[in-house]
């Protein structure tokens, strides 16, 4: 951004600070550590200045807001225009008690929802299963058929309200169910908003449920990207996923480069299967992690909207500018809250949303102080929300756009994070692009290997995390009033899909289930009969046991 | 002193996928001078159970982050007794509220490890209590 001359100019200057006024005081005041280094381990100087972006092209690299490459955002007024969605991710128990929790926070200024699906519904299986023992409602709301799903959305219009569903494996039967629970309200699948995650690749590197081998998974997804493309063209039809493979313990680098590499694949399979990368593309949302060092994260969300607009334009050709808009939601991070001193979390948690905000986020999940403990309180959520709120509303980052960019540090950080992941992105195009690499178990070893580092660096002390490896409290007070998920949760369930089964239309649901086994094992696309067999109340189960009949189950290989 | 070194089986019982701590854990064990046997995702704890027997293990460590623990330890522990394998150490980790710990130590877990828990803590747990 500065010419020739001037970059000289600055160099010399530089140079003349190193050996006079900073050489007297490191002289006399060494500093604190040797090397300074990113969360992430990428190493920083002591000071940044035009030096630093001098190959910085204004046009090419950063553009205006809502033009390409959209590093200053992907919309022209950003929060100036409409705040991001504050989009609490939320359910547990049964249907009932999370319909209340979602008008709590409706109640309470929440502008989206998010839900939370217990592990057995994640994973295909009934509550009445033997695997699902225990299980049942933990982690999530726990649906076993429409009739569920009716009860979950019961008072909440879905014409109003957007919903993000955190589903993979079977996402497309959940799908399936919004779609009928609308109808019966009287609302048509066109003005239905929300995201499904469906994001099964993101399982088999990092969060683990996944119930299908991936052939047959990507074959799933992009009948989805189909379907929705014809009939739900206000559906985000994935969320590319971030998240879960930071939590799993990898640096943003990593994050941004294998979140990427995922889309690439997904658009590959959606092109293979026939579909132009225009018509589908817009409806591709992504999902990041944000963790603890603020200017790197605010870095990692700008270098991840400029590579994959880079990615859409000159490797797939994309004519649509939606096409090359990274819209992303973010969800703080899970593994950086303490169960130590957990109030603590609460400033860990604003620095974190801060920099998704600073970072340009669509919509926002924060974290609850308690989350190291057991699924947040009430009260916690709330303080969660409020804290969304205050940075809306007080904070003043809001008033204008991407305020960090030409910041000498986040556009040289921002620079860094994109080459280094588009290295990345090169290796595992040589190892035959993101499916065979996760097949090889490249991902979950890279994972692993910085998982483990950053644990070291933790037991070493030679990084501090305040409360568990330094300013320790002798005696923990422990916070009072958390969540319980009812154990009766489980039994409570199985008497539905009982009474269910013992009420609905038996043939109906058996002539469902057939047409389904038949079009899987054709190449039809599998959205309409999953959805028939939703509106005659086949269980989630009862689907994906047609599914694995005729697709198989994944077997992972384990490594350490 | 001991013939062979310690060795560990790793579990990961329920349907969780949460495994970034039981990997650490495994590894970390390896790295102390321990076989380590990690299970991978989603064992029943017949399995579980099966796997220490055969494997000759003994310690069996389990992780569980979904809050199923409260049904799935004890269970382990129960086949452990039926087929008379209580010889082996179990302990446990995961997001577990304190509240829960002593019926989880009733039930036979030798400890439970939280979140912020140290390698080496568990690492000197093992060794202490496999020589005694």
């Amino acid at each position: 951004m500065y010419d020739k001359r001037q970059v000289d100019k600055i160099k010399g200057r530089k140079r003349k600070w190193e050996e006079g006024t900073l050489k007297k005081v490191l002289d006399r005041f060494p500093e604190r550590r040797r090397d300074f280094k990113t969360l992430s381990d990428l190493p920083v100087e002591r000071v940044y200045t035009p030096v630093d972006t001098a190959d910085l092209d204004h046009e090419k690299d950063l553009g205006m807001p809502g033009e390409y490459p959209y590093t200053r955002g992907i919309q022209p007024t950003m929060y100036r225009g409409r705040l991001w969605t504050m989009r609490q991710y939320a359910g547990f128990g049964t249907a009932e008690e999370s319909n209340k929790r979602y008008k709590y926070l409706l109640e309470q200024g929440q502008t989206g929802l998010s839900v939370a699906f217990d592990l057995p519904t994640q994973i295909g299986y009934d509550s009445d299963h033997a695997l699902a023992e225990g299980e049942v409602g933990k982690v999530g709301v726990a649906i076993d058929s429409l009739a569920d799903m009716e009860v979950l959305f019961g008072g909440i219009p879905l014409d109003k309200v957007s919903t993000s569903m955190t589903i993979n494996a079977p996402a497309a039967i959940l799908l399936a169910m919004y779609i009928a629970v609308a109808e019966k309200q009287g609302v048509s699948p066109e003005k239905l908003k929300g995201t499904i995650q469906n994001d099964i690749l993101k399982e088999y590197a990092a969060r683990g449920t996944y119930i299908f081998p991936p052939q047959p998974s990507m074959r799933l997804i992009t009948d989805t990207f189909a379907y929705c493309a014809a009939h739900l063209p206000n559906w985000n039809t994935i969320s590319i996923s971030g998240y879960h493979i930071r939590e799993a313990g990898c640096t943003a680098v990593q994050e941004v480069a294998f979140t990427l590499a995922d889309g690439i694949a997904y658009v590959e399979a959606a092109i293979e299967a026939g579909l132009d990368v225009d018509d589908f593309a817009p409806r591709l949302s992504f999902f990041f992690n944000s963790q603890m060092d603020l200017l790197e994260e605010v870095a990692k969300f700008r270098a991840a909207r400029r590579l994959w607009a880079r990615i859409m334009k000159e490797r797939f050709g994309a004519q649509n500018p939606r096409s090359s808009k990274l819209r992303f939601h973010t969800q703080t991070a899970g593994c950086a809250l303490t169960a130590q001193q957990p109030d603590n979390n609460v400033v860990r948690v604003t620095l974190q949303a801060l920099a998704a905000v600073l970072g340009g986020t669509q919509s926002l999940h924060t974290n609850s102080r308690d989350e190291a403990l057991a699924l947040p309180s009430e009260d916690s959520v709330r303080i969660a929300l409020r804290t969304q709120q205050v940075i809306a509303h007080e904070s003043g980052v809001t008033n204008t756009i991407d305020p960090l960019a030409g910041s000498y540090y986040v556009e040289s950080l921002t620079d860094k994070i994109e080459t280094e992941a588009r290295e990345y992105i090169e290796k595992i195009d040589v190892l035959g692009g993101a499916v065979k690499a996760i097949e090889q178990g490249f991902m979950q070893r890279e994972i692993q290997e910085s998982a483990y580092q950053y644990q070291r660096s933790v037991e070493s002390k030679d990084r501090v995390v305040v409360g568990v490896n330094k300013f320790q409290l002798e005696a923990e007070t422990l916070p009072e009033g958390l969540l319980k998920v009812d154990p009766a949760v489980g039994e409570y369930q199985k008497e539905r899909i009982a009474l269910l089964k013992a009420d609905r239309d038996a043939e109906a649901v058996a002539a469902a289930l057939k047409r389904l086994e038949e079009t899987a094992q054709s190449d039809g696309n599998l959205l309409p009969p999953i959805i028939a067999a939703a509106k005659v109340y086949a269980t989630i189960g009862e689907i994906c046991d047609v599914l694995r009949g005729v697709f198989g189950e994944y077997e992972t290989s384990v490594i350490f | 002193m001991r013939e062979r070194p310690i060795r560990v089986l790793i579990a990961k019982p329920g349907l969780d996928g949460h495994d970034r701590g039981a990997k650490i854990m495994a590894r970390a064990l390896r790295d102390a001078g321990m076989e380590v046997i990690y299970t991978g995702l989603r064992q029943t704890p017949e399995q579980i159970v099966e796997t220490g027997i055969q494997e000759d293990v003994d310690v069996i460590g389990m992780s569980i982050l979904s809050g199923a623990h409260t049904h799935l330890f004890p269970k382990v522990m129960q086949l452990l007794k039926d087929n008379e394998a209580e010889d082996i150490l179990v302990i446990g980790g995961g997001i577990i509220p304190d509240e829960d710990i002593p019926a989880l130590k009733r039930a036979g877990l030798a400890a439970i490890f939280t979140p912020g828990a140290l390698t080496e803590t568990v690492i000197d747990f093992i060794k202490e209590q496999v020589q005694k």
